[in-house]
């Protein structure tokens, strides 16, 4: 005694899987992975062919072997007789070195490039036009060429020898050759750890204060100096622990014997060249991501602000930066993303990173291609996907903040 | 789809037919053509001239082999090469035959699959420091920056030569002979180091050659020689064959000048047999009997191609010093053609 | 009445004459106090900006003054310039056509790619600037046919054929439509596959027609192989993207998955790792007896490289549309395929025009890279032939200068109209 008789019961026709939407996705899907399992199964088995009849084999035997080759610029300890894979972390972490610091760099002058294209200052506007057209109309390759090439030019360790040298050390102790940049390096004596543990006690101290100056503003009104506090905070008990525990922390400034300059930290030519080229390159598109968005905010934002009394630089720092911010930061990341795909061309300058050392000596010496750029793609995708991960983040948090 | 028909277009403008595993001879023959890797660009050796016209002693010896298959000289396909390519090029069959001074060593010769037809130049590595330097030994190298270019052997063998002298040094890695040369005289590096043929191919182009030394070290054996797929044994004794004829050639003296003459029939068998007018060389390696005076008749005899490209009449300078005859206290000895 | 005026002397009868406003308060002076030293800080910027630009001047000034334009080496360069500081153009002079077509183009038929980059920039100009006649869009249809005669030669007939049977395919495209979009996709690549299978038979017989000298690709360099690379992988890639972006937005999940894990796999790694893969591994996937040459396996990867890219442009441009519009495309029950090409494709792809000509600038300056993997194109050349040669051994800031001008000069001009394209686009929404 049913109210209603059931829809009837449809049966399923193969027609359905071409001519009914709901199944024909699955039709669909379905040829398609049998076409791209096809596909690979066909280059799978050209490969064992092809490897076949040339009598090699894959095999990752390679990276436990000693490299046999040196490498100028380490994070780690490395030496010749290290394994190649030991040789391609000395890589990745060149690469990472790199791409940090270029960041770093980039956002500055991109920050700066970006700020004076829309100076009030005709000239500076106009530089700044110029730089950033220029440098991203021609491509990065040309520019590392040509920023090694002008790097090479600067003086060379021998032009600081002799009665009369050439070329003189800044300051004393700072050394610019186009062999690298030689600075000093500080020297870690008996009883260093205490300063150093007063030292960052210290920051923590000038962020407290800060943050309670800030408070007392809000709560009670009444306005604290903020500049000279933070300062003596900063300095004086660790200049302080410094001299009362008998100067624990030397300097060891670089100095020429030999050959070269001994002594100090060196950032070898390759890293510097590479690095600087880099920055400017990117720091022109970062210079376009930051323009656009101090554009992107709304005129009346600029005018309330005056109106409220506050002075133009006061203006650019309070109310415009802090919003154009949610507007250049993605941009900017996905910069430092091709910034540090662009490190790939540190081959062009001799800088050992990744591709130097993966990609170039260990595989030009095993002849193992296909693993040694195999490892080398798997490695970048991680770094990428890293970074890309990031974005993710801090866009799901902007986001947030919006709704 | 009007794209992807200019795709399809292309793949029929860049698909040669040829096998990459066996029988390279009829692949040559079929394509009229020798695909032979060179380096991008090193004076003396191979390098394009202003015309686009290769030139140089590894060129030489792709030249004379076309001459000896083919029976023309120019019907030889260029493909430059780097240290990364060069292997990846010759084992998936993109060139026939490899001549780019690369060293003769065991694990090329087993690991990677390949086989080296011969030697055609004795090099080893060696140290050009600037005069001013004061410098008269490799061993009081300690603590200098020397650039190297990479993807050779160079790099493991100056690692191995520091460390067993145990003195420091800071590589400085360099992709190209080009690049090398302004850091090395800006004097971003003490000391350049490559095969000593390289050097004096650098130096002599400098603005004033003489105000730099190489230094009396030569640490490393050198031998540089083309290289072929192995597995391919009959394409290998063509290419080692063609080399030892032009070498045989010097020692006989038959040159480019009176090779006409001399194929007319001479009173040596020996000579007789290379030029084809005795005995049935070259059907035992698939060719005509004619294949090695092509080969000859193509850029002369080792010496003269030597003498053209590199010798010491030419920018680059080099002695014969090792590449002498044996017959002249060098090491170059063709085997006996009989 | 006249008394009363001189009684009051304060009030004057006539206009005062106009007066030049204060030196400071004009022309030039008021233009440099406004725009230059407004206040200190600008002062201190603008004194150190015009110093560097004077000492800039300064330092090459007599360097490109002093250049020479006709030695025939650089040894002669320095002998004639004598210790004087001077540029050596002359290499430009001697090794223009090697800059330019690389080294094995033949020397007589130059003619060929600059003929086909002239036709290039007729055939774009209908595509960028809608105000043209769309009949110009005729020429841009023949151009693939016309510009691959052109560079690599041989017997017009195969450009002939391609194009023949591009047609008919299209012919039978439009009629077996009805039956299905892909249907009809699938019956017009038949059609055409059958088309030039004919072609290919009676080829033979038609080889000597209007005959142009055979270049093989190989023998294509310089900054001609770099614009060959960029327009190639550019104009191939855009199909591909428009699959990959439709494919990342689809709502199957395979599909779905392998174009992102397509996408975003091509999107992190550098473009010189597939470079590399196209240089030292790709030749290990194809059968033995295929023998690919260099320059197809490197178009094949850029492609790949710029149409991930390029679907992650279209992408953007395909969520930038209301959602009306896909209802609506529904709601008039047309079908996937329908409601793509009619509907939303035209209007994301008009959106995305802009990104889309930025990855293709990005892209063409990409090209250069292919210099690591010996190939010969503008820095190819440069770095290899050139310098290794003993007459220009150490020419360098001429060379670089050169081939970022040649760069800048492109790369400009493009990004100039994107610009440009940028602002249209943007009235026409508000």
């Amino acid at each position: 005694m049913t109210a209603y008789t059931d829809p009837p019961k449809e049966s399923f026709q193969l027609s359905q899987l071409i001519h009914d939407t709901r199944y024909r996705s699955y039709t669909f899907q379905f040829i398609a992975l049998v076409l791209l399992l096809f596909g690979l199964g066909y280059l799978t088995m050209n490969l064992i062919t092809n490897l076949r009849v040339a009598g090699l084999s894959i095999s990752y035997g390679f990276l436990g072997q000693p490299a046999g080759y040196d490498i100028n610029q380490s994070l780690i300890d490395y030496n010749n007789q290290d394994s190649h894979l030991r040789a391609s972390i000395v890589g990745v972490l060149n690469t990472l070195l790199v791409a940090f610091l270029g960041c770093i760099t980039a956002t500055i002058l991109g920050v700066f490039a970006g700020v004076g294209r829309l100076s009030k200052n005709w000239l500076i506007a106009k530089l700044m036009s110029v730089y950033v057209e220029a440098f991203r109309n021609v491509p990065v390759l040309i520019w590392i060429l040509i920023i090694s090439t002008i790097v090479t030019v600067m003086p060379s360790p021998r032009d600081f020898k002799g009665e009369t040298p050439d070329a003189e050390m800044l300051f004393g102790i700072i050394a610019f050759t186009n062999r690298g940049i030689y600075i000093p390096k500080p020297v870690w004596l008996e009883g260093s750890w205490v300063v150093v543990t007063v030292f960052i006690l210290s920051v923590i101290g000038v962020f407290a204060y800060r943050s309670y100056a800030k408070k007392l503003l809000f709560n009670t009104g009444k306005l604290l100096p903020m500049g000279w506090p933070s300062v003596a905070i900063l300095l004086v008990p660790s200049i302080l622990v410094y001299f009362i525990m008998g100067r624990p922390i030397g300097v060891e400034i670089p100095e020429l014997g030999g050959f070269n300059f001994k002594g100090g930290v060196a950032l070898q030519r390759p890293l510097i060249a590479l690095w600087l080229a880099l920055s400017v390159y990117t720091g022109a598109f970062i210079a376009e991501n930051v323009r656009a968005g101090i554009q992107a905010i709304n005129r009346g934002q600029t005018e309330a602000a005056a109106s409220l009394g506050l002075r133009p630089g006061r203006i650019m720092s309070l109310v415009i930066l802090p919003q154009a911010l949610r507007v250049i930061i993605p941009p900017v990341i996905s910069q430092y993303l091709n910034l540090t795909k662009n490190s790939s061309l540190a081959i062009a300058v001799g800088y050992m990173d990744l591709t130097g050392t993966l990609g170039g000596i260990t595989l030009n010496q095993t002849g193992r291609a296909i693993e040694c750029v195999l490892m080398l793609m798997l490695f970048y995708l991680l770094i990428s996907l890293s970074i890309s991960a990031i974005m993710n983040a801090y866009n799901n948090r902007v986001k947030l903040k919006e709704r | 789809m009007k794209k992807s028909v200019f795709l399809g277009a292309l793949t029929v403008a860049g698909l040669t037919a040829g096998a990459a595993a066996a029988a390279t001879l009829d692949d040559v023959k079929s394509r009229g053509k020798l695909n032979c890797g060179v380096t991008t660009g090193l004076v003396g050796f191979a390098a394009p001239d202003a015309n686009g016209e290769w030139q140089g002693f590894d060129v030489a010896v792709c030249r004379a082999v076309a001459a000896a298959v083919l029976g023309d000289p120019t019907a030889v396909e260029f493909v430059p090469t780097t240290g990364k390519t060069r292997f990846t090029a010759l084992a998936s069959g993109e060139i026939d035959l490899l001549a780019r001074n690369t060293t003769w060593t065991f694990s090329r010769d087993t690991d990677l699959k390949f086989d080296f037809v011969g030697v055609n130049y004795y090099d080893g590595q060696g140290f050009m420091v600037p005069k001013a330097l004061g410098v008269t030994s490799a061993k009081e190298l300690d603590g200098a920056t020397v650039c190297i270019q990479t993807g050779t052997t160079t790099e493991l063998n100056l690692a191995d030569f520091f460390r067993t002298n145990n003195i420091e040094y800071t590589p400085v890695p360099i992709e190209t002979n080009a690049e090398a040369q302004p850091l090395y005289l800006e004097g971003a590096c003490d000391v350049y180091t490559t095969d000593a043929s390289g050097l004096a191919a650098t130096r002599a182009a400098f603005e004033t050659p003489g105000d730099h030394v190489i230094l009396p070290e030569i640490i490393s054996k050198e031998p540089l020689g083309p290289l072929v797929r192995h597995g391919d044994n009959e394409w290998g004794d063509i290419a080692s064959w063609t080399l030892m004829a032009l070498i045989a050639a010097e020692e006989y003296g038959i040159t480019s000048a009176n090779i006409e003459e001399m194929s007319a029939g001479t009173n040596n068998p020996e000579i007789n047999r290379i030029l084809g007018t005795e005995g049935e060389l070259g059907a035992m390696i698939g060719l005509d009997a004619e294949w090695a005076k092509r080969a000859i008749a193509a850029g002369g005899n080792y010496g003269e191609i030597f003498a053209k490209n590199i010798g010491e009449e030419t920018p680059v300078g080099l002695a014969r010093g090792l590449n002498a005859q044996w017959t002249d206290g060098g090491l170059l000895y063709a085997p006996p053609f009989r | 009445m006249s008394d009363m005026h001189s009684h009051l002397a304060f009030v004057r009868t006539e206009m005062l004459a106009q007066q030049e406003p204060p030196i400071k308060e004009k022309g030039i002076v008021k233009w440099a106090r406004s725009n230059l030293f407004s206040n200190w800080m600008n002062s201190v910027l603008t004194i150190v900006a015009f110093y560097l630009i004077v000492k800039l001047i300064f330092s090459a000034g007599p360097w490109f003054a002093n250049g020479l334009w006709d030695t025939s080496s650089l040894a002669q360069c320095r002998e004639v310039l004598d210790g004087v500081r001077g540029a050596c153009f002359s290499v430009l002079t001697e090794r223009w056509q090697q800059l330019l077509f690389g080294i094995a183009y033949p020397s007589d038929q130059y003619w060929r790619p600059t003929l086909a980059f002239v036709l290039m920039l007729v055939a774009a100009a209908p595509v960028l600037f809608v105000a043209l006649p769309r009949a110009m869009l005729v020429i841009t249809a023949l151009f693939p046919f016309v510009a691959y005669w052109l560079l690599w030669g041989g017997t017009i007939m195969t450009s002939v054929f391609l194009l023949i049977g591009v047609i008919v395919g299209y012919l039978v495209f439009t009629k077996a439509e009805r039956f299905g979009f892909v249907l009809g996709l699938a019956a017009g690549l038949i059609a055409a596959v059958v088309v030039w299978k004919i072609g290919g038979v009676i080829k033979p017989s038609v080889d000597g027609i209007m005959v142009l000298e055979p270049v093989a690709s190989r023998d294509m360099g310089g900054f001609m192989l770099n614009m060959m690379l960029g327009v190639v992988c550019i104009s191939l890639s855009l199909p591909i993207g428009i699959m990959l972006a439709l494919g990342r937005q689809s709502h199957m999940p395979i599909i779905k998955g392998i174009s992102v894990v397509f996408i975003e796999f091509i999107r992190g790694v550098p473009l010189i790792t597939l470079l590399f893969v196209a240089s030292v591994v790709l030749a290990y996937f194809f059968p033995p007896e295929t023998n690919m040459d260099l320059i197809l396996r490197v178009i094949i990867m850029i492609t790949m490289f710029s149409s991930a890219y390029i679907a992650e442009v279209i992408r953007g441009g395909l969520a930038a549309l209301p959602k009306g519009q896909y209802e609506a495309a529904d709601s008039l029950g047309l079908d996937y395929a329908q409601a793509m090409r009619l509907i939303i494709l035209p209007q994301a792809l008009k959106i995305s025009i802009p990104g889309i000509v930025n990855v293709a600038v990005g892209l063409f300056k990409d090209t250069t890279l292919v210099s690591v993997i010996s190939m010969f194109d503008l820095v190819g050349m440069i770095r290899g032939p050139i310098l290794a040669s003993t007459e220009w051994n150490g020419v360098y800031w001429e060379l670089y200068g050169f081939a970022a001008l040649l760069f800048f000069v492109t790369c400009y001009s493009i990004s100039q109209y994107s610009q440009w394209l940028e602002r249209q686009l943007r009235t026409d929404h508000r």
